[in-house]
């Protein structure tokens, strides 16, 4: 037998099935099987959705994450009614209240979580495209048209893809085939198995991730075309190497979560391997300053894009923002420094650890800043010759779909790829031995929690729903590609402006 | 540069067990009793950690649980669940949330600012101070790194008068008299709980926690006379009567509440003792601004707005929110050309470190903090005491040292936060902080900007 690395190797585009790694799925309704169950198997039989299986001649605990509901428990020819010893009983998953908060409720997680499953939506009531802040994306929806307006479209041809560099410059042509690329988690944020499984599942989709500020690890350079290195505040494990390996440059200038304050990785997760990457020392918290002390003007900040230009002659610059009020400004004075991808992270973006107060109430909602900025290049005549990103709180298809037809290119995402490995957004990254579930930690007993196959799938399966989503959404708006979609605010309605606006729900056509 | 301010945290702990989020209900019927159960598998040491606490009849495990699901994900037999604690919903009102009573505490065990992993889980924009954000630099006009302690961000703030001008005689001297000033290392001052189980104890934990701040405590002048070692920390609130000549020249600020006479009270204290500060107490509403006036053409140090316990216009139909009142405030003294004359205070419903920043960037100089005092004596908020009930935290029997300390803790985390704040702002004073909107963004302008121009009049 040929000898495979998984861990070197670009896994294929496609759905596998990946249920939970731990023993029970969470689902919105629970299903219980009472002692009095004769195991005569009817509700295998009847279930559409195998929630009920045997093993041998015996009834295995119910995967009740996949139960359509109790209307559908219900039915005549449903598993309550066949049951001939009135053993099953469906309601509703009393733990759910605690799950989740208001950008991402327990449906979003749980909605999420079903796509990285089965690469498809939930056949049940939860929620999918939004969530319950009451505000920006939340309060967005698609006006679709009445009528197809191209009913002959084939949804298999609508493109998705974007170009990340738009200049007509001697550097990398870049385009990806999703608009969507993996946003900056360094190693030490998130364990190995994390940060793999994320570069894995992008290059499965021909698309890119970001390393964040934790250096370069030697097992990502198989990888090298389908990274993004970041060059942070800290530089922590930046080298001329780095740099040169890869096809996209990173700036972080700022992190939606904590705009204006430094990073700080405590001491705790400082492992040996971490230190080695970062060149730093083992136990010791890590310190990224705020801000660049070398970029106090848009000159320091163009010296700074030459720099990177003149270590990597062919690959692309990307400079990472969050949302000040002047963000378009910033956005502008980038172009002309020399950017090719302008990322706007907003302020209720991810995080690995931030201080409350700076992720509540600094700079604005990314929702507010894509408009601005979007407008701002098209009245300066720039738009068609930068690539602008948008991140920080893009949690859904529906999401990226709504942030590009507000004026962006494409999304960065991080949270979603960490939900479809299991996060259950407890917020306990930073606490103890970090992440309880084996994602955001480097613990070697809890990272030891997930497996490095079962990571890609997930995120692979993630990816291919919300293509199809995006298809679904361009379809019913008639569009042959994103890039028409591209501040195409009018497809938009909002609930706080307008009336009548129809459900966008797209399920019936995806699963 | 004057020494660096540093607040002196200490770990308090509760005398209570804190009422948690979410609990665990286990049962017990059917386990199987496994070799290797979740519960001893918790990455938390949760279910080895619980205690049953007699004295509140609860189950310590909804404290210390974290929500991570693991057993609940884990058990074969499906008998571990999550549940909301209902204590926890009904914890405090809608702008002293159950996670910011749960913040307060926590940092007044701590004296830690709250950190946590992932994004903002909260609403996308709220009524009050939560329907603004600060702003922040990048790039150009570089930020300020002030938590880490590599540059220096003073919280100073002076109280008091300041001259429209100075004169001076022909010979080129000063003649104009420098007026009194009262200067605090934080733009924090202890104002009066709404309502609270005070005892001499309380108020002996709160001054003691002025006097070690460098900050002051208005207190009521009837506590007073117990406190006398701690009284340059303290603002006495007057009474009509029942203070003299010698007594008052005691303190370097008093407070009075605004009445009919006040102008006449203000010039009597003024004729014992120029040097005393007075403040005069105005309710905080939008239509106070003719009052405001008047009290800073005939002198008066400090005009402290003061808005009901949730941060609302107090007594008055569709009351409106201490920001937009202290914005209003702000504005009719900018317009009259005396804003830097008088200082402005603010207080009721400043719950959070942020409220502390945003008021000042609305236009006071200085704000008041009240239950706060008493979320970092673990007060519960049930306002049993308003009722004559009794407290369930006894907070009349704490010692004052222990308080003293909380509450300390409590102002210390609030200081890092606002040093955070004001680094991102790329601003190195907290005198240049007020009214400086440039630094806001405000949810209705954001709106009338994007989503407004987008979509407003058009059919759905």
């Amino acid at each position: 037998m040929r000898y495979r690395n998984i861990w070197s190797e670009v896994p294929p585009r496609k759905v596998i099935a990946t249920p939970s790694r731990f023993r029970r799925g969470i689902g919105k309704y629970t299903v219980v099987v009472s002692d009095a169950c004769n195991h005569c198997l009817k509700c295998v039989v009847v279930c559409p959705e195998s929630v009920f299986r045997a093993r041998g001649s015996k009834l295995e605990p119910p995967q009740d994450h996949l139960c359509l509901g109790i209307e559908c428990s219900k039915k005549s020819n449903r598993c309550m009614a066949n049951c001939p010893v009135s053993a099953i009983r469906v309601g509703v998953n009393p733990s759910v209240k605690a799950l989740g908060d208001r950008r991402w409720t327990a449906d979003l997680l749980m909605s999420t979580w079903r796509m990285a499953e089965t690469g498809s939506l939930p056949k049940n009531d939860l929620e999918y495209r939004i969530g319950g802040s009451q505000g920006g994306f939340d309060r967005l929806r698609f006006a679709f048209p009445k009528r197809l307006p191209k009913p002959d479209l084939d949804k298999n041809d609508i493109d998705t893809s974007i170009t990340l560099n738009r200049r007509n410059d001697a550097c990398e042509r870049i385009d990806i085939p999703i608009p969507v690329y993996g946003g900056g988690m360094s190693f030490g944020s998130i364990s190995q198995v994390t940060m793999l499984s994320r570069i894995r599942a992008y290059a499965a989709w021909g698309s890119f991730c970001c390393t964040g500020e934790g250096g370069y690890p030697e097992i990502l350079y198989p990888f090298d075309d389908h990274i993004i290195t970041q060059v942070a505040t800290g530089l922590f494990g930046v080298r001329e190497e780095t740099i040169q390996r890869v096809k996209i440059v990173e700036f972080k200038y700022a992190q939606g979560a904590k705009p204006g304050l430094g990073g700080h990785l405590l001491g705790d997760k400082v492992t040996p391997a971490v230190a080695r990457i970062r060149e730093t020392v083992p136990g010791s918290s890590l310190f990224s300053p705020f801000p660049f002390h070398s970029v106090y003007s848009v000159e320091d900040h163009k010296k700074h894009i030459d720099w990177i230009k003149t270590v990597n002659k062919r690959g692309l610059v990307s400079v990472k923002v969050s949302t000040p009020s002047d963000v378009d400004m910033v956005a502008v004075g980038s172009y002309y420094a020399g950017a090719h991808i302008v990322h706007l992270d907003g302020s209720y973006g991810g995080t690995g650890a931030a201080p409350d107060v700076a992720k509540k109430n600094i700079a604005m909602p990314i929702e507010y800043a894509i408009p601005k900025v979007h407008k701002f290049l098209v009245d300066e005549g720039i738009r068609d010759e930068i690539c602008l990103i948008a991140s920080g709180g893009a949690r859904t298809a529906y999401d990226v779909a709504k942030a590009i037809a507000l004026g962006a290119d494409g999304v960065v995402t991080g949270t979603s790829d960490l939900v479809a490995l299991e996060c259950v957004r407890c917020h306990n990254c930073e606490s103890g031995r970090g992440c309880a579930r084996g994602i955001a930690t480097t613990d070697a007993e809890l990272v030891g929690l997930m497996d490095l196959e079962w990571g890609t799938r997930r995120i692979i399966n993630m990816l291919w729903c919300w293509r199809d989503q995006l298809r679904e959404i361009l379809y019913r708006l008639g569009m042959r590609s994103i890039r028409e979609l591209v501040g195409r605010t009018d497809v938009l309605a909002h609930l706080d402006y307008n009336s009548n606006v129809q459900d966008d729900d797209v399920r019936e056509a995806i699963y | 540069m004057p020494k660096k301010y540093h607040i002196e945290v200490r770990p308090t702990p509760n005398r209570y067990p804190q009422i948690g989020r979410s609990g665990i209900v286990d049962w017990g019927e059917g386990c199987l009793k496994c070799p290797s159960c979740v519960k001893h598998e918790c990455v938390y040491n949760v279910y080895r950690q619980r205690t049953f606490s007699a004295e509140t009849n609860a189950d310590t495990i909804d404290e210390l649980c974290k929500d991570c699901f693991r057993c609940v994900q884990g058990c074969p037999k499906r008998l571990i669940h999550k549940a909301l604690n209902p204590e926890w919903e009904n914890l405090g009102d809608d702008v002293y949330t159950p996670e910011v009573v749960a913040a307060n505490w926590e940092q007044a065990k701590t004296g830690k600012i709250p950190v946590s992993g992932a994004g903002y889980g909260g609403a996308f924009v709220g009524k009050g101070f939560d329907s603004m954000w600060t702003d922040m630099s990048e790039i150009v006009r570089p930020t300020r790194d002030g938590i880490h302690g590599r540059e220096y961000i003073s919280t100073v703030v002076d109280l008091g008068r300041r001259p429209a001008n100075l004169r001076f005689d022909e010979r080129g001297n000063l003649s104009t008299q420098p007026l009194p000033m009262v200067r605090v290392p934080i733009p924090v001052l202890f104002d009066i709980p709404a309502f609270g189980d005070m005892s001499s104890r309380v108020w002996h934990a709160v001054a003691l926690a002025a006097s070690e701040l460098g900050t002051l405590a208005i207190i009521p002048q009837a506590e007073v006379e117990p406190l006398s070692d701690l009284r340059s920390w303290l603002v006495p609130l007057l009474e009509t009567d029942g203070w003299d000549r010698k007594w008052i020249r005691q303190f370097r600020m008093v407070e009075l509440a605004d009445s009919s006479d006040t102008e006449e009270r203000f010039d009597r204290i003024k004729r014992i003792d120029e040097g005393i500060i007075v403040s005069v107490r105005v309710p905080a509403t939008v239509d106070a601004a003719t009052r405001a006036w008047e009290l800073t053409d005939h002198g008066v140090d400090i005009i402290h707005f003061v808005a009901d316990e949730r941060g609302y216009e107090p007594g008055v139909p569709d009351a409106r929110h201490l920001k937009d009142v202290i914005r209003a405030q702000h504005g009719a003294l900018v317009e009259r050309g005396v804003r830097d004359e008088i200082t402005v205070m603010a207080s009721g419903g400043i719950a959070m470190a942020e409220h502390v920043i945003k008021s000042i960037l609305c236009g006071a100089n200085v704000v008041g903090i009240d239950l706060p005092l008493l979320l970092a004596l673990e007060c519960r908020l049930c306002r049993n005491c308003a009722e004559g009930g009794e407290c369930p935290v006894r907070l009349s029997t704490i010692d004052p040292r222990w308080g003293a300390q909380r509450i300390v803790n409590l102002v210390g985390a609030w200081h890092n936060q606002c040093l955070e704040m004001m680094g991102a702002m790329g601003i190195r004073e907290a005198r240049r902080l007020r009214g400086e909107e440039g630094r806001v963004m405000f949810f209705e302008d954001l709106e009338t900007d994007t989503f407004a121009r987008l979509f407003k009049g058009r059919e759905g």
